[in-house]
């Protein structure tokens, strides 16, 4: 499998350059995230506005995909409601588990660039780190997010 | 090149690969495979049972394979090597039955920055359970063990001092005798991580003035599963035992029992023959090249890999220089991420661990979370190093 499929140019534009790499100062929610394998670490923050995300931002270490789904990510979802997000992070996770039907994936826009993670199982949880920080955010649920902690590859949302 | 590839079936099998893990673990030799093979087809049964002949065979096997190794790093009294399932077990075995045994609140356990976890975190739990106070000495900038620092710390309290021999993650190769003279002043006891030492230097453990060594078989060509653990006679026949069960006893009575002689004391349930035949294996494939040869061979190897990959602009080699180091290469390429470095090296089948390296201690006195690690052994060729360097050429031209 030729890494061009995994490292697009979008890809390592958004590791070079991360988008919302910054603190939120007045944050209604901060999580820490790890993937205690590869000792990728970031923190998110989130400002909700009601129902809706206000603002997201990230900083941390990481690999070129862990940071580029981080900076997509929250791009991504800012203005959306809480159950958008997490339709989201749904079909996000489909697609890099590679089990995400071709005609549905127009809809995940620049998320998309992140399908070649399908290809490289090894990688699907440094694609994830940032989308678990958020669902725990989303949730309220302020423990630390590893990788690790529930088995192998962190359960689905419940009812996505 | 000091071996042939050919050897090594699953090199063979596998022309294109570029494997540059060996110290994660080895690939193995025809001869080892072919050890393990015939100990189960023509000699397997529970050793020390001894009510028929085939029985008494494994048992002379498990004897015979025991006495390869203990040749090989220079123990005379071979009951004193006792087979594990490697050097956690082994390291688990010393903090367990020796440590609850011996150490109480109070008393410091000194361990230094750069163990691997599998020397670290035994050591932290026992001093967490007892009350004892885990001190952990700190690092030169260039990766080694500060020596005056581990003077420092080392004191009346002291009662264990444990470091490695060889670092895993930066391939330092410490100064273990002076390490061991400064913990005896105090009379503490002294245990040697040897898991990437015993495949790459060589050994001679009787010489060396430690009370416990321990090593992996899977590191050193021999299959996993199989490691050693090389006490002291006086101490591990004071110790209590680390398992109980079948095979460690002498009699047992309803309300106590008795233990068998070394090295079974230490050994409960059915021994692990076969991989144990599979490391007396590697052990002779070993010396039939010479331990010297192949640290040679490495040196050669690591030298050029870190002067090489030190020329490339952004790339920075950590530890000590070369000369100093096993065969162990471990570094950063700037704007990179080791795992992404990683992957990179992958599609030109070029095999390096990324991580922390089962030292996160260590890496956070680095002040780096991970690290690229490229680590050689005697199959390995200037080949094998151009491979990487023309991979990590290419992960700077795709992240460039």
């Amino acid at each position: 499998m030729s890494s061009e499929a995994l490292y697009q140019e979008l890809i390592l534009e958004h590791n070079r350059k991360p988008r919302n790499f910054r603190e939120i100062e007045n944050a209604d929610r901060t999580i820490e995230g790890r993937n205690p394998l590869c000792g990728d670490q970031l923190t998110l923050w989130v400002k909700m506005d009601g129902d809706r995300i206000a603002d997201a931002a990230f900083k941390g270490q990481g690999c070129a995909i862990s940071k580029a789904s981080a900076s997509l990510m929250t791009t991504a979802v800012k203005g959306k409601t809480r159950a958008e997000a997490e339709a989201l992070f749904d079909r996000f996770h489909k697609l890099v588990m590679g089990q995400l039907p071709e005609s549905e994936q127009a809809s995940l826009g620049s998320l998309r660039a992140l399908g070649g993670v399908s290809k490289f199982p090894l990688r699907v949880k440094c694609a994830s780190l940032a989308w678990h920080a958020l669902h725990s955010a989303l949730e309220n649920d302020e423990r630390e997010v590893s990788t690790e902690r529930e088995g192998p590859e962190p359960p689905p949302l419940e009812g996505a | 090149m000091i071996v042939d590839r050919a050897d090594f079936p699953l090199l063979a099998n596998h022309p294109e690969l570029h494997y540059l893990d060996s110290a994660a673990t080895s690939q193995k030799p025809r001869a080892v495979l072919d050890a393990l093979l015939d100990y189960y087809r023509c000699d397997n049964a529970n050793p020390h049972r001894g009510a028929y002949t085939l029985s008494a065979r494994a048992t002379e096997r498990y004897h015979d394979a025991r006495a390869r190794v203990a040749r090989f790093i220079g123990v005379r009294d071979m009951d004193r090597v006792i087979f594990t399932r490697g050097t956690t077990e082994s390291l688990n075995l010393v903090a367990t039955a020796w440590g609850y045994a011996n150490v109480t609140a109070g008393d410091e356990i000194v361990i230094t920055g750069m163990e691997h976890h599998a020397n670290f975190v035994p050591w932290q739990q026992l001093a967490r359970s007892v009350g004892a106070k885990l001190r952990i000495c700190g690092l030169t900038a260039d990766g080694r063990i500060d020596l005056d620092q581990f003077q420092a710390l080392v004191g009346p309290n002291t009662n264990v001092a444990a470091f490695g021999h060889v670092s895993n993650a930066l391939g330092t190769i410490n100064p273990i005798a002076e390490l061991s003279a400064i913990a005896r002043r105090v009379g503490a006891l002294v245990v040697c991580d040897g898991a990437q030492a015993a495949p790459h230097l060589p050994l001679d453990i009787d010489h060396l003035d430690v009370d416990f060594y321990a090593f992996s078989g899977h590191k050193m060509l021999g299959p996993m599963g199989c490691g050693v653990l090389v006490g002291k006679r006086e101490i591990l026949e004071q110790m209590p035992p680390y398992q109980t069960g079948g095979d460690m006893i002498e009699y047992v009575a309803d309300e106590r029992s008795t233990w068998n002689v070394l090295p079974h004391k230490f050994e409960a349930g059915t021994p692990n023959v076969g991989d144990a035949v599979g490391l007396a294996a590697a052990c002779e494939y070993l010396d039939g090249i010479g331990m010297a040869k192949v640290r040679e061979h490495e040196r050669t190897l690591t030298a050029s890999a870190s002067e090489r990959l030190s020329a490339i602009p952004g790339v920075r080699v950590y530890g000590p220089p070369a000369a100093d180091r096993s065969g162990v290469v471990s570094f950063t390429v700037d704007g990179i991420h080791p795992h992404d470095l990683a992957t990179i090296l992958d599609e030109g089948q070029v095999c390096v661990r990324a991580g922390h390296h089962c030292a996160q201690p260590l890496m956070r006195r680095l002040d780096i979370p991970a690290t690229a690690r490229a680590s050689f052994y005697i199959y390995n060729t200037e080949a094998d190093v151009d491979a990487l360097i023309r991979g990590v050429e290419r992960a700077r031209e795709v992240f460039g």
